[in-house]
């Protein structure tokens, strides 16, 4: 469990959170630029000063009230930054034992041939910095980051100054990443799409404060939320693969009892992928379409409606078989069907699901 | 060259090299401080650094022979040291070097440690390094050429100094009649082929100091995106 209360008064800037991370996943810490997500992620590492306390299990690392206050380079962290902040002067190997040279101790060093095979950066290692793509050097980043044995990752918008292909190039490592290190991951975007495909937790900032903070799939589904404003609003969820029909190019998942047909994903049939609803790509009817192209059709209870001038967001329960749980899902309709439809809570209906997208 | 001649070279070498090793010891500390200090007062001491460039050099060795002198504080303290009086030794030319130069050291490496990217030092101490470890791992090397340029200023100005030296060494041939005040001398005296000789050898000197400086510091290809 990571602790941590802060608060820190700038000119026209005033930051006051209490978090309280997961020792397990990616936590994103998701706002607009400006709301202090990247002030929060430094005051966990040290490199700026908030007042407050800051623990990491048992062991505290900022506490105001004792006068403790632990620097940078004793903190056991990694950290990586957009600009990936590698040393001009070495090369990608020297870089790499810069952090492994000075890791924590002997026992919790983390092999450094694993970390290189995890990032596919072997065949660079002879390489200077200047001479790498901002993807490489990322990669070059967050291995030298692991290297020190850290026991906690902070990342700030690692992925904000690439180009979408490069991006697509190295997500797949961070999703690698995130399956197969246990340790704990802090990350600052403002991207949805990373949040999306990342994340495990969320903290939503705006102006220097939490606005909420939760399981991903819980705090996506609400209405109530910033979020749910946003043009790609929408859940996530995390399927497991049923089957695939090579003949057309698709992949059926089963989440919670429900089962729906996506793009063609290479996954194996077992396999756990993770999937985006938008609620933009949802519709409703009352009755069951008949003789329709849309493929994924659930039978939903409607939740609760948030309506504002021209468009309703409907909160939809779907629960195929009795006894599964279910799941919710969001749909975005205009206020001029909502009216023509006379929803009302409780209703009961069908989502025309008009795309899934697997991440 | 008369023995005499290569006396001044081999003094104003020794005073060159000497004063220059001291200035880059005291000059980092103070380079690094001002690069990095957010004080209020960084532009007072700023100042303080930058005045030997201003002053007129009698100014300077004015004040440092009534300071260095028989009454003044310095000159009471090395006395009361055992050192003696340090005005028209070599030990008070290089003191007075040391001052006269300092403009000329500290601020190359000012500038040198100033384009270092902060987040370079903010990564080094996520890597676990310590404020000296980074210092000695990520700003000296990356400080490289502000220190080849530190050393070239510092040593050929103070070869060329020459009213400091008048003023605090005078003119004691293998203590203080360095090349500038034996050239001053060759001329007053008429001697003009021994000036000559000596001349020409500072303009090569000047020359030869300069192109290397300029090339050693020219940036290689690879690392022209080293800010990046």
């Amino acid at each position: 469990m990571i602790e941590a209360h802060l608060r820190l008064q700038r000119r026209d800037f005033r930051l006051d959170v209490a978090l309280a991370l997961p020792s397990r996943g990616v936590t994103a810490l998701f706002g607009p630029s400006g709301c202090g997500k990247t002030t929060v992620l430094r005051a966990l590492a040290g490199l700026e000063r908030a007042s407050g306390r800051i623990a990491l299990d048992d062991e505290v690392w900022q506490d105001d009230a004792t006068g403790c206050f632990v620097p940078t380079h004793r903190r056991p962290l990694g950290y990586v930054i957009q600009e990936a902040a590698l040393f001009p002067h070495l090369d990608v190997r020297g870089n790499l034992d810069y952090g492994r040279s000075r890791a924590v101790s002997e026992s919790s060093r983390v092999p450094l041939d694993a970390i290189i095979e995890l990032l596919g950066i072997g065949h660079l290692q002879a390489r200077r910095a200047a001479t790498l793509s901002g993807g490489e050097r990322q990669r070059v980043a967050i291995a030298r980051a692991l290297a020190t044995g850290a026991r906690l990752l902070l990342m700030d918008e690692p992925l904000a100054a690439l180009d979408a292909a490069r991006k697509a190039e190295i997500l797949p490592y961070l999703e690698r990443l995130h399956r197969e290190l246990a340790m704990p991951v802090v990350y600052v975007t403002h991207s949805m799409d990373e949040v999306a495909r990342l994340a495990d937790h969320l903290v939503l900032m705006r102006e220097g404060r939490v606005v909420a903070a939760g399981a991903l799939a819980d705090l996506m589904a609400r209405t109530d939320l910033p979020l749910s404003r946003l043009d790609d609003a929408g859940v996530v969820i995390v399927a497991e693969v049923a089957e695939h029909d090579e003949l057309h190019g698709m992949t059926r998942i089963e989440f919670n009892g429900t089962s729906m047909w996506v793009g063609p994903s290479t996954s194996l049939r077992g396999e756990q992928v993770r999937a985006r609803v938008l609620a933009r790509d949802v519709s409703v009817t009352r009755q069951r379409p008949t003789e329709t192209s849309i493929l994924n059709v659930l039978p939903v209870r409607l939740d609760s409606i948030e309506r504002d001038q021209s468009t309703a967001l409907l909160r939809l329960h779907a629960s195929a078989a009795v006894g599964s749980g279910g799941w919710t899902l969001l749909a975005r309709i205009t206020t001029r069907s909502l009216d023509a439809l006379e929803l009302r809570p409780g209703d009961e209906l069908h989502a025309q699901i008009k795309g899934v997208a697997l991440m | 060259m008369s023995t005499d001649a290569w006396t001044a070279i081999r003094l104003t070498a020794a005073l060159a090299t000497l004063t220059t090793l001291l200035l880059l010891i005291v000059g980092t500390p103070v380079a690094w401080w001002l690069a990095r200090t957010h004080s209020r007062l960084k532009p007072v001491w700023s100042a303080v650094v930058a005045m030997p460039i201003v002053l007129p050099p009698s100014v300077l060795g004015f004040y440092l022979l009534l300071l260095m002198g028989p009454h003044g504080p310095v000159g009471q303290f090395t006395q009361w040291l055992g050192i003696g009086r340090l005005p028209f030794t070599f030990g008070g030319l290089v003191v007075a070097s040391v001052l006269y130069s300092m403009p000329f050291v500290v601020q190359p490496l000012q500038q040198a440690f100033e384009a270092i990217p902060e987040r370079l030092l903010e990564a080094a101490s996520t890597l676990r390094a310590s404020p000296w470890d980074r210092f000695v791992s990520v700003a000296l090397p990356l400080a490289r050429p502000g220190f080849v340029t530190a050393s070239v200023l510092g040593f050929a100005h103070t070869v060329g100094e020459f009213g400091v030296v008048l003023m605090v060494g005078g003119n004691i041939p293998g203590q203080t009649r360095v090349l500038s005040v034996a050239i001053y001398d060759h001329v007053e005296a008429g001697e003009f082929s021994e000036a000559h000789r000596l001349s020409a050898g500072m303009v090569v000197f000047a020359l030869v100091v300069l192109v290397t400086l300029y090339v050693v510091n020219r940036p290689p290809r690879d690392d022209a995106e080293r800010a990046r």
